[in-house]
């Protein structure tokens, strides 16, 4: 499983974070055509984002985000500085992934 | 009989390893206690104002034209729908992203830390043609947007 990717751009006093997550998201909804077994739930419950060891950001999420999620927000930060980023899932799953403001 | 003898072993072995592994998951998922508790009862919500309720204790919205949605107008491939909310209100403090069309619409919330602009985007799956609705707190009120996507192909299920 390819690891998340994480980018954070500074510009005009900006900081802009962009996250592509490697996740099934499955909602528990979805039925398996040949057996019409539902494919049990597995996506990110909780993700947290912070910033030289702030918190800037928290979310929650319910399966009805898409697959291999992608997250942008925004915060006021500066060059350098170190971003964090962490996702659980319903399944005691979890990454971080760490960067730097470019 | 030896052969069955053994099977019996084995078994009850497997069976006390699997006791071992609930255990062991349940120690794994002990941490994420520790963060903002998810709030179930509200994505497990199936309709809107419930999904407020349980959420925000309120489902009283103010419509806001501060509040920018940024969605197609027609989405070809309902799994996969960009959605880009960004907040002019001041001191926005959370937003909550909903699917009205959707089984159980509420589809995330973000909660702005210290310095975080009210700006959040993501991809989301909308199962059928409905609004995507945002609604900000802000001040201890509730602001709300809503933008219609025209889906032609759904998301959920399959």
């Amino acid at each position: 499983m390819a690891a998340t990717k994480l980018k954070a751009r500074f510009k005009k006093d900006v900081v802009t974070v962009k996250a592509l997550m490697n996740h099934p998201m499955e909602t528990g909804l979805r039925k398996i055509k040949e057996t019409g077994k539902l494919v049990p739930a597995h996506h990110i419950t909780e993700i947290s984002c912070t910033a030289n060891g702030k918190e800037v950001l928290s979310a929650n999420w319910s399966g009805g985000v898409s697959k291999n999620p992608y997250l942008a927000f925004k915060y006021a930060g500066a060059k350098g500085d170190e971003i964090a980023l962490t996702w659980k899932d319903n399944k005691g799953g979890t990454e971080t992934v760490t960067s730097k403001v470019k | 009989m030896n052969a069955n003898h053994k099977r019996r072993v084995f078994l009850k072995g497997s069976v006390a390893a699997g006791t071992i592994g609930v255990a062991a998951s349940a120690g794994l998922l002990a941490p994420a206690a520790v963060m903002a508790e998810w709030p179930a009862n509200a994505f497990s919500a199936r309709k809107v104002p419930d999904a407020l309720d349980n959420l925000l204790g309120s489902n009283a919205t103010e419509a806001s034209d501060k509040i920018k949605i940024k969605a197609p107008e027609i989405a070809e491939n309902g799994a996969v729908v960009p959605i880009t909310i960004e907040s002019g209100i001041d001191g926005t403090e959370s937003i909550a992203l909903l699917a009205a069309a959707n089984g159980t619409p509420l589809v995330a919330t973000f909660t702005m830390g210290e310095g975080a602009k009210a700006y959040a985007a993501t991809r989301i799956k909308l199962g059928k043609t409905g609004d995507v609705i945002a609604v900000c707190k802000a001040g201890g009120k509730m602001y709300s947007a809503r933008t219609g996507v025209k889906v032609t192909i759904g998301g959920c299920g399959g």
